[in-house]
């Protein structure tokens, strides 16, 4: 704000500030350009690794410009999963990332519609035991995959489940996290909605969907970006679960193909599937970015 | 079109019982406001007719059938809430045709009600928007339409009013009474705005504690208050109560202020030496500058209206008198003469309900 007797002393305070807060904005820029360098670097060196051909990485050398190979690797990565061995690593890219694909999006929404369901069941009956089924749930909190790694192959072996996308699929969705996320999401549900549909004549299914599934959308899409990339990110379960090779996920597939006997590593190829299995998880979030960020920030009236 | 009795309607949760046996009956087409203070049980009241809860005992009568038990949908009854709870997602068409839909309603017949109560409502131009578009005063008409469309047998209102500024709370409330006149349905409304009850009601039922403290049209609830808490509760500023005690073989009260009285509609049946409260509305002390008898008002606080003024003072026995005078009549630490003219007076007993004379009539306090 500009006064009319601004004094020399005054303008001199409003330079300093000027000074202080330029340098305060270059220090910020500073850090925030640190931060990208360090996350951006493994993938820009995987991105160049990718365009290069088998030899150039073999020897040593960490290109960090692109090379001409990029067409012929990517190619070479999606059709057959690189050129030497088929016998060991070697899937093509494409299977795997749709076995990826399929995994990923049925964990997704299979968790949702499960949480959905339980936390629905959760805030609006009252039924006897509805708080020690909710700890129940809650207590699984603390009990991730890897804990009850053992009993659950056991259960899938004995279902004859193993080398299946259920056997891979199930035991991955039953999710406390986000029915506990559906219930804080569902109590702010003001209960007058409840009564208004009572009168209007609603059973439950029929409010739950018309009422509650549309107002729940975009914590929905904000799930479903994040539970998307933790099915395509899950390591030890499909690596346990699946010896079928035509079941093999991407994150899996990639670690079989490095360090496969004495063969050497296909580095080039390697780099190329890891870009192809980066690119399904930043298509997911830059499409739903905007439903996301709603789903975190907004909550509707 | 319908009429509603209830019976014996008693509601506990857990251990505290909120309604202690409310008998109440509804002609058709009556609007029937029930007030009271928050807690006293009347939102409770509400929703038991709604069937939003059940009553631990009694039942609720629609039109002569037993509805205690049915589903809040099977009652055939419309609610407006307080918040209006219109629901976010849906456009106001959607919302006021949602009921009408689950009910298997044909298309065409939902358009033409929709678009009946959207005219009558002056709502037709916003049929397309959603809740959160719409004014405090739309989302009301829109929270009315879909009572509307139902056709139903009973409007149920839950301080529909008071999230709504102070001018718009007054234009609907005319609102709401003119289109309750005109679709003659019964039609039950709680509120805890003694103007909105005064104004809205065909007859009053005000609550207190649990119990219908009197249930009377609005200008009997205001004329013949049958205890001291509906006195104090109708009428703004409130009335004042004063203690006294029977003299004169119950042919006059002795104030504690000061000056015995004789009662303007004849003796009380009780014994000489009982404590009595005596009520008069503020706008019923009269300023008496040359009277003999006046007693003296020491003005604490004077709050001018224009028309009028509220006089806040005290009495020589220290109990406090608020008085509604015609024009600007003192400063404050006047001490200014005032006459209690006993016509005007309310005579409660010991238990803070009615005393009325001996004869039963108490044709003084009705003017």
């Amino acid at each position: 704000m500009l006064m009319r007797d601004t004094t020399a002393q005054d303008l001199a305070l409003a330079r300093a500030t000027e000074r202080r807060q330029s340098r305060s904005r270059w220090l910020a820029h500073a850090v925030l350009a640190l931060g990208v360098l360090v996350f951006a670097f493994p993938i820009w060196v995987t991105i160049v690794g990718s365009s290069h051909d088998a030899s150039t990485i073999g020897r040593g050398d960490m290109p960090l410009w692109f090379g001409g190979e990029a067409v012929a690797n990517y190619v070479s990565a999606w059709v057959s999963g690189g050129t030497a061995r088929r016998t060991t690593g070697g899937l093509p890219a494409w299977l795997m990332l749709w076995n990826s694909l399929n995994m990923a999006v049925l964990i997704a929404v299979g968790k949702i519609a499960i949480s959905l369901l339980s936390a629905y069941a959760v805030v609006f009956f009252s039924f006897p035991g509805r708080m020690v089924c909710f700890w129940l749930i809650f207590i699984t909190l603390m009990l991730p995959v890897e804990v009850r790694i053992i009993p659950t192959f056991e259960v899938m072996v004995n279902l004859q489940l193993t080398n299946t996308m259920t056997g891979l699929v199930v035991p991955l969705i039953a999710s406390a996290t986000a029915t506990l996320l559906f219930r804080q999401f569902f109590l702010t549900i003001p209960d007058e909605y409840v009564e208004a549909a009572k009168i209007d004549g609603a059973g439950p299914l029929r409010f739950f969907k018309d009422v509650v599934l549309p107002l729940s959308v975009t914590n929905i899409a904000a799930l479903f970006v994040i539970l998307f990339i933790y099915g395509w990110n899950q390591y030890l379960w499909p690596l346990l679960i699946v010896t079928d090779k035509d079941l093999t996920t991407v994150v899996v597939g990639i670690t079989k193909m490095i360090g496969n006997g004495d063969a050497q590593n296909e580095w080039n190829i390697i780099m190329a599937t890891s870009v192809l299995a980066l690119l399904p998880p930043v298509a997911v979030v830059i499409f739903m970015q905007r439903w996301f960020v709603k789903g975190l920030t907004e909550t509707e009236k | 079109m319908a009429t509603l009795t209830l019976s014996g309607i008693r509601k506990s949760f857990g251990a505290t019982q909120v309604l202690h046996g409310i008998d109440l009956d509804v002609a058709d087409g009556e609007m029937i406001v029930v007030v009271g203070a928050s807690g006293c049980g009347k939102s409770t009241l509400l929703r038991i007719v709604a069937g939003l809860e059940t009553p631990t005992a009694g039942s609720v009568l629609i039109d002569g059938r037993d509805v205690t038990r049915l589903e809040p949908a099977d009652r055939d009854i419309a609610m407006v809430f307080q918040n209006y709870a219109l629901y976010p997602h849906m456009s106001v068409f959607d919302n006021m045709a949602y009921g009408l839909r689950i009910r298997g309603m044909p298309t065409a017949e939902i358009r033409k009600r929709v678009a009946d109560a959207a005219e009558m409502l002056e709502i037709a131009q916003l049929l397309d928007r959603k809740p959160r578009q719409l004014s405090g005063g739309q989302r009301q008409r829109v929270a009315m339409g879909r009572a509307v469309v139902r056709e139903p047998k009973l409007f149920l209102f839950d301080e529909p009013l008071s999230n709504l500024d102070a001018k718009l709370r007054v234009q609907m409330r005319a609102e709401i009474r003119r289109l309750q006149k005109r679709l003659g349905v019964t039609s039950l409304f709680v509120t805890h705005d003694q103007v909105e009850a005064m104004t809205l009601g065909d007859r009053l039922v005000v609550m207190h504690q649990g119990r219908a403290a009197q249930v009377a049209a609005p200008m009997e609830v205001w004329g013949t208050p049958a205890d001291t808490y509906v006195a104090g509760f109708i009428g703004s500023p409130a009335m004042n109560f004063l203690s006294a005690a029977l003299s004169d073989g119950g042919r006059a009260a002795s104030l504690k202020a000061g000056p015995t009285l004789p009662f303007a509609d004849g003796p009380r049946a009780a014994a000489d030496g009982t404590p009595l409260t005596i009520g008069i509305r503020p706008e019923h002390v009269e300023h008496r500058p040359e009277a003999a008898d006046a007693i003296p008002l020491s003005v604490d606080l004077v709050e001018p209206l224009g028309s009028e003024t509220v006089i806040h003072g005290h009495l020589p026995g220290g109990e406090s008198l608020v008085a509604r005078l015609p024009l600007a009549a003192g400063a404050i630490g006047d001490v200014l003469p005032v006459g209690l003219p006993p016509a005007e007076w309310h005579v409660f007993g010991t238990e803070g309900s009615r005393l009325p004379a001996r004869q039963g009539v108490a044709a003084a306090a009705s003017r």
